[in-house]
């Protein structure tokens, strides 16, 4: 064993906090983009075994954890970083990168006893407006705060049910037999490279498991921050639905203004057994970057899930509105006879964010059914992708899907682009596909200022009105958020 | 005075094209501007309405006792001036019904009314529906979208009945109109019309004048007004065309 000391470094980042304020001026705009001050272990920058046993070390974790970040890593070392998607990135350094981040006094697992929250990382999420105090009657939430979980609100309540709501390392160490069971089943580690990054060195996450025929009663919500500069945030979440349950599950995510690129390399993995349904929500609102995107969150995240069970059902939502870069393909696999998967999706770029995002849907059992809603909104010089695959197997007899990808250009520098992919290997299937694009321009502006409507009011509900179909799928709050946060990552965006 | 036009010049990507135009217009009245093909009558309405792609390099305008030149567009739309655009705007995914709704609410709260709600704009539009003929889909449905010419351009007239403007500036709004809809228009119009509300009509046609009667006629040629007669200087432009006026003006 090595010992985690001697890899990591004390200290406050005081130095660092003028210097982010400085930069926060001129991203007003961004306004969770500010820094925690705080007590912090971080490990040095780099990237080798060693960093990857002491990861599993501070963790405290059995052997069969370290094993598979071990064999995830040695695959990982094997493999090239991909480049083939219409985003484009400069090849990453991954040795200038720190693999973990801790505030010293948080709720750290390592004795499994939970300590006081550090009550810098508690402001910080007040000014998120997370409520991690468990005063929200409707959702209960887990934060993570760099590289581990620091409070997770309303466990004993959903324990009651039977419920499992905690953060993936506690899973680790109180329900090994759940975690074996089922990481790795939907996305295996040797999946593609971020996702056998995130197999060797994750970090945090959150685990779900919901018992069978228990409906959760309140919404479940894990929100992500990053803080410290040049760390990588790999969360693994794993969520499971049991036979006949049902759970509406949130993220959101946020990081400060940072001058260079941040890596979040997520991978998240749900179970859907048999008449069990399973609602994902994500409202992204990673750091975009400045003007030129320097210095935004690079999103490369593998989610998946599986209908296993007959009749199952699994919803994706997205807001994508943040990020320099944003990779994410959110899946179905629809294993189980009956089950359906949906995918409705709102991804805005504005400035020179690149978002390469869409969905698979893979039909496997008979009459399973998909529907893919796919809003993308480009501003600015950004570049707007959405890629999906539709495969339908052999087995799948009666399979259908729908499919529906929106384009809307706002302004004349920006970029759409579609690239369907279908794939159809029973004749019994049926699957549909439309498209459209259009475009905002000052023309449509002067017409609705013509009318007595403001610039900021047009914007918005031309936007809302385009993304409507997706909206209405979020929790009411949520498509709140959703929309303030279009408004606020389109000021400025036409002339 | 509603409004007054003094020595106005505008260009536009350095191109100047209007060259010192003069035009008043008291409450009430309604003019029409005639002028061949690329007079600058457009470049008039949108320099009026406040285009950005406009620059004014001289002159004033004076609108209800404020200088006009110094709002935005959409105060100018607020405080009582619309445009019925030549070439109405397609908004793709926002219905014609919550866009008019927000105009109106938007006008409502400048003049310090309350805004009307769904139910209480069903009940404000309903006359107006049905004195421009209006067919329930065209509500419904996106802004313009997929409206045909004639279509786009009665719902420009209807947007100007639901916003019951001080200054009505209607670009060709009687071009491409079928026979059945030139006198829905028309009657619009006319309906519009009333002591304190005032009217700039750009026209090629004494068609749809024949129905509305303006109180004076200006023809507007390379960025000027060269002449200014009452409604027989349509007649006589309609006989002669242009020339003759031109030559003399020059
Ligand atoms: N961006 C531009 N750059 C240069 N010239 C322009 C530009 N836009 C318009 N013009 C010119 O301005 C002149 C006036 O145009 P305007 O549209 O005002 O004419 P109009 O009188 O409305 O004509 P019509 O009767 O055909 O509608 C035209 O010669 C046109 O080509
Ligand atoms: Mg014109």
């Amino acid at each position: 064993m090595v010992d985690a000391k001697n890899i990591s470094e004390l200290g406050s980042s005081d130095t660092q906090y003028q210097e982010i304020n400085d930069l926060l001026d001129k991203n007003q705009h961004y306004k969770e983009g500010f820094f925690t001050s705080t007590h912090v272990e971080t490990f040095k920058k780099g990237l080798n075994e060693d960093v990857v046993r002491a990861i599993s070390a501070k963790k405290n974790e059995p052997d069969w954890m370290l094993d598979f970040r071990l064999k995830a890593f040695k695959h990982w070392q094997t493999l090239d970083e991909p480049h083939w998607a219409k985003a484009e990135y400069t090849p990453l350094d991954y040795q200038d990168y720190s693999y973990y981040s801790a505030p010293t006094c948080g709720s750290c697992s390592e004795d499994g006893v939970e300590a006081e929250i550090d009550p810098e990382v508690a402001k910080a999420f007040a000014e998120l407006g997370v409520p991690i105090a468990g005063d929200d009657a409707n959702i209960a939430v887990d934060a993570i705060f760099d590289s581990i979980s620091v409070s997770t609100t309303k466990r004993e309540d959903l324990a009651e049910l039977g419920i499992i709501f905690c953060s993936f390392s506690e899973a680790v160490q109180d329900y090994p037999e759940l975690v074996q069971k089922y990481m790795g089943t939907v996305v295996p580690y040797h999946d593609n490279f971020f996702a056998a990054l995130n197999s060797a060195v994750a970090s945090d996450g959150t685990f779900v498991y919901i018992p069978e025929n228990v409906h959760c009663p309140i919404d479940l919500s894990t929100y992500f921050r990053i803080n410290e500069a040049k760390t990588g945030q790999f969360e693994r979440t794993i969520l499971v639905a049991d036979k006949g349950s049902y759970v509406s599950y949130l993220e959101g995510c946020s990081a400060p203004v940072r001058d260079t690129y941040q890596l979040h390399a997520a991978v998240v993995e749900v179970i859907v057994l048999d008449d069990a349904e399973v609602k994902y929500s994500t409202v992204q609102n990673w750091y975009p970057g400045d003007d030129d995107c320097k210095g935004g969150i690079l999103n490369f995240v593998t989610k998946r899930g599986i209908c296993e069970g007959k009749n199952s059902k699994l919803s994706w939502t997205q807001a994508e509105t943040g990020s320099a870069i944003t990779w994410k393909y959110p899946s179905c696999i629809l294993k189980g006879d009956n089950s359906i998967g949906e995918f409705y999706s709102v991804a805005l770029t504005n400035r020179r964010q690149q978002a390469d995002t869409g969905t698979k849907m893979i039909h496997i059992g008979k009459n399973t059914r998909s529907t893919i809603i796919a809003k993308g909104l480009s501003a600015g010089k950004s570049d707007n992708t959405y890629r999906g695959l539709v495969k339908i197997l052999p087995s799948a007899e009666g399979a259908r899907n729908f499919t529906q990808c929106d384009s809307m250009l706002i302004g004349d520098q920006c970029g759409a682009h579609t690239f369907p992919y279908i794939e159809v290997e029973n004749a019994t299937a049926q699957v549909e596909h439309e498209a459209t694009t259009s475009r905002i321009g000052e023309d449509q502006l002067f017409y609705c200022k013509q009318r007595g409507i403001s610039e900021e009011n047009a914007i918005s509900m031309i936007v809302n009105g385009f993304c409507k179909e997706v909206f209405s799928e979020l929790p009411l709050e949520f498509a709140q958020e959703a929309e303030e946060l279009l408004a606020i990552s389109l000021e400025g965006s036409v002339g | 005075m509603l409004l007054t036009i003094e020595n106005l010049q505008a260009e536009i990507d350095e191109k100047q094209i209007l060259k010192g135009l003069n035009l008043d217009i008291k409450p009430g009245e309604i003019h029409a501007i005639m002028g061949p093909n690329g007079a600058g009558k457009s470049t008039l309405a949108s320099v009026l309405a406040g285009k950005d792609a406009y620059e004014v390099t001289a002159g004033s305008v004076m609108f209800d006792g404020q200088d006009l030149l110094e709002l935005g567009p959409e105060e100018r739309a607020r405080k009582g001036l619309f445009l019925a655009f030549q070439y109405p705007v397609e908004i793709p995914g926002v219905s014609n019904k919550l866009f008019m709704q927000t105009a109106v609410n938007a006008v409502r709260e400048e003049q310090g009314l309350l805004a009307l709600d769904m139910f209480d704009f069903d009940e404000y539009a309903k006359d107006k529906i049905e004195l421009l003929e209006m067919r329930p889909d065209l509500l419904e449905r996106s802004v313009n979208v997929g409206f045909s010419g004639g279509e786009k351009k009665r719902n420009d007239i209807f947007q100007m009945a639901l916003l019951q403007p001080k200054l009505c500036i209607l670009d060709e709004t009687d071009s491409g109109l079928d026979i059945d809809a030139l006198r829905l228009v028309a009657n619009g119009i006319n309906a519009l019309r009333s002591e304190s509300r005032s009217f700039i009509v750009v026209t090629h046609y004494q068609r749809l004048l024949d129905y509305i009667k303006p109180d004076f006629v200006h023809v507007l040629y390379d960025g000027k007004i060269i002449k200014s007669g009452g409604f027989e200087l349509v007649h006589e432009l309609e006989e002669h065309g242009y020339d003759e006026i031109i030559q003399q003006s020059k």
